[in-house]
């Protein structure tokens, strides 16, 4: 069943066609990737996903599940961002983008704000509601931490965190909104091999855990040949390929992307 | 029972100095209003109002982060709001000479806390209406826009002659005249502040001035958000003007010209744009430096008639001070630290290893 699906979108900014004619298919459950070379038009689909642009045509469905167990697929197309966090797709970004004069604790605190459930009025009188949620939020954030091994460092300032550690932050944050689908935006970008196998583990092991579906954006090719159960290759805003890492390995329009088009003729 | 007397008793035992601390600022400014002239008096009310509005206006600048420039015509709301309500009946009619009241207020005498609380809020009903079209924008537009609306406000006021008695103004306002007023209020002010901005609201605010997008994608509405900061800021500022028109007794449409918004902007960047502490701070620096300051406003006595020092040269003193702090000091003195009792520990550990280090290398030096 599918939890994320774009039917013809695309994204034009002035003459430029960003993203055209996407059609993306996320299955619940499975870990997508969507690779393609600098400025194919990767983060601006994402962008159109998280509703930090409206497309210029084209619609974006999810199908999340509600408290209740039911499934109902809802049309997001140019909803606000912070809507489409609510009903479960949280991302983090390519360029880290961290809340740096806030606490590691904090930062993560910020992201189950959507939840609360008392006004500004019982928060700041801390009226038993509020106190409760305050707490709750608390505990939840601190074993989210703990899980992300960032525990030892909730009172530092997020600014003060080296760097692969920061981007652990960024991915905690995401989850403390309790999304359905996320979407990582180069989430190995920057680090060496070793952090490299360390985060590819730490996707794999949140993915079961927290059962989640993941869409992300990536350039270091093991990672995502690695983990991915499906591939969608853009080129210039268009999807030139899609499907299994081994059909993608061997598709000649994706080679042609990569290396050229007289890859061919140099063997 | 038992576990209601543990929590009282670890309370205590975590806060015990900001106790103390708070019984100690009590009973000075008990001290204070028994023992200080009038003068000194009003000084220190007008200290705990600037305190009050800075604070309204740090909590909409500072914490969340969108540059506001309203505050004249919000304190004007509350100021004429604590004036029309407050004002003697049988007065009226001498004070609204020209046009008489609008029956409709003309007779509605409430006492000085209600019409305080009604002034806040109708202050925080304005900027609902003002927030509305100006919290989409963003940055300087913002500022232009809040700007703009604090003089229309202004305007608007001079304008309603039955209501607000145009330029006129209105005299015979019942004063304040002990500093339990002022200063009962802005203590509450400060620990309503500390307790919302160590609340999920306070760190919703704060995420938004950090990061506008990354907090959106979080969930956070920024409009909303921004929505509720720039009313509840709106409500401190216009409380702080309903205290300053019942300090001064009369309000007219003069007062709030929009230059008196930068004296606000002054003690916020000056304290630190997002400091509890840092704002209580410069307000009490800067009321009182504008007082003490005064002296550079009068000819020199001594001999030569020096022509730099003539009215208007203590206003110098503190554009020469924001430009000193914004070029070389820009997070002003707090930053965005709260003067906490780990604070002033961390801060006296560093000056003793300094002093310390000075001690041995000095030493070092004494034995070559």
């Amino acid at each position: 069943m599918s939890l994320l699906k774009t039917e013809n979108v695309v994204m034009q900014f002035g003459g430029v066609v960003a993203v055209n004619d996407l059609n993306i298919d996320i299955k619940k459950g499975e870990l997508a990737a969507l690779i393609g070379p600098n400025g194919a038009g990767k983060t601006t689909a994402f962008n159109v996903i998280t509703g930090v642009y409206a497309p210029t045509k084209g619609k974006v469905l999810f199908s999340p599940v509600d408290s209740v167990g039911v499934t109902n697929e809802i049309d997001i197309t140019a909803r606000k961002p912070n809507k489409i966090t609510n009903l479960g797709i949280a991302r983090t970004f390519q360029n880290i983008r961290l809340f740096k004069e806030l606490t590691v604790m904090e930062n993560v605190l910020v992201a189950t704000h959507q939840n609360v459930d008392f006004n500004f009025l019982s928060a700041t009188l801390r009226l038993p509601k509020a106190i409760r949620g305050e707490l709750k939020a608390k505990q939840d954030c601190e074993l989210l931490l703990d899980r992300m091994g960032l525990i030892d460092l909730k009172d530092e300032k997020a600014s003060s965190l080296p760097y692969g550690q920061q981007r652990h932050l960024e991915i905690a944050r995401a989850l403390a909104t309790d999304p359905q689908l996320l979407l990582l935006d180069e989430p190995a970008a920057g680090m060496n091999p070793q952090e490299t196998d360390e985060l590819t583990d730490l996707i794999l092991k949140l993915k079961t855990d927290f059962g989640l579906t993941i869409f992300m954006i990536e350039h270091h090719m093991d990672l995502v040949m690695e983990i991915s159960d499906h591939i969608y290759v853009l080129d210039f805003g268009c999807t030139i390929a899609k499907g299994t890492p081994d059909q993608i390995q061997n598709d000649p329009k994706v080679i042609e992307a990569y290396l050229g088009v007289d890859a061919d003729v140099e063997d | 029972m038992e576990n209601i007397q543990h929590r009282f008793g670890a309370y205590i035992k975590i806060h015990w100095k900001t106790i103390v601390f708070l019984g100690v600022v009590l009973i000075t400014i008990g001290l204070l209003d028994q023992f200080v002239d009038s003068y000194i008096r009003r000084l220190l009310n007008l200290c705990a109002i600037y305190t009050i509005i800075s604070l309204g206006m740090n909590l909409v600048n500072g914490f969340t982060g969108q540059f506001s420039l309203g505050q004249a015509g919000f304190m004007a709301v509350g100021a004429y709001t604590v004036a029309i309500f407050t004002v003697p009946i049988e007065a009226r009619a001498t004070i609204f000479y020209l046009a008489p009241m609008t029956p409709l207020l003309a007779n509605i005498q409430l006492p000085f806390i209600v019409a305080l609380l009604l002034g806040g809020l109708v202050s925080a009903g304005f900027a609902f209406l003002i927030g509305g079209p100006c919290l989409r924008l963003r940055g300087d537009y913002l500022a232009i826009a809040t700007l703009g609306f604090s003089e229309i406000i202004r305007i608007v006021f001079t304008n309603t002659q039955t209501i607000t008695n145009g330029a006129l103004g209105i005299k015979s306002i019942p004063t304040i005249t002990s500093l339990w007023w002022t200063y009962g209020i802005a203590i509450i002010i400060i620990v309503l502040m500390i307790l919302l901005i160590n609340s999920s609201y306070g760190r919703a605010f704060k995420s938004i001035r950090e990061d506008e997008i990354a907090a959106e994608a979080m969930g956070v509405g920024l409009f909303k958000t921004k929505m509720t900061s720039f009313m509840i800021g709106a409500f401190f500022t216009g409380i702080g003007g309903g205290l300053f028109a019942a300090l001064l007794g009369t309000v007219d449409p003069k007062q709030f010209y929009f230059t008196l918004t930068y004296n606000f902007l002054l003690i916020i960047v000056l304290g630190g744009l997002g400091s509890i502490s840092g704002t209580v701070i410069a307000s009490f620096v800067v009321t009182l430096g504008q007082e003490w300051l005064r002296f550079l406003d009068e000819p020199m006595a001594f001999g030569l008639d020096l022509p730099i020092f003539r009215p208007g040269l203590r206003m110098v003193v503190f554009s020469a001070l924001l430009m000193v702090v914004v070029l070389f000091y820009r997070k002003g003195l707090m930053g965005t630290n709260e003067l906490t009792w780990d604070f002033i520990g961390k801060k006296i550990k560093v000056i003793k290893s300094k002093f310390n280090r000075k001690k041995s290398a000095s030493q070092g030096g004494d034995n070559k």
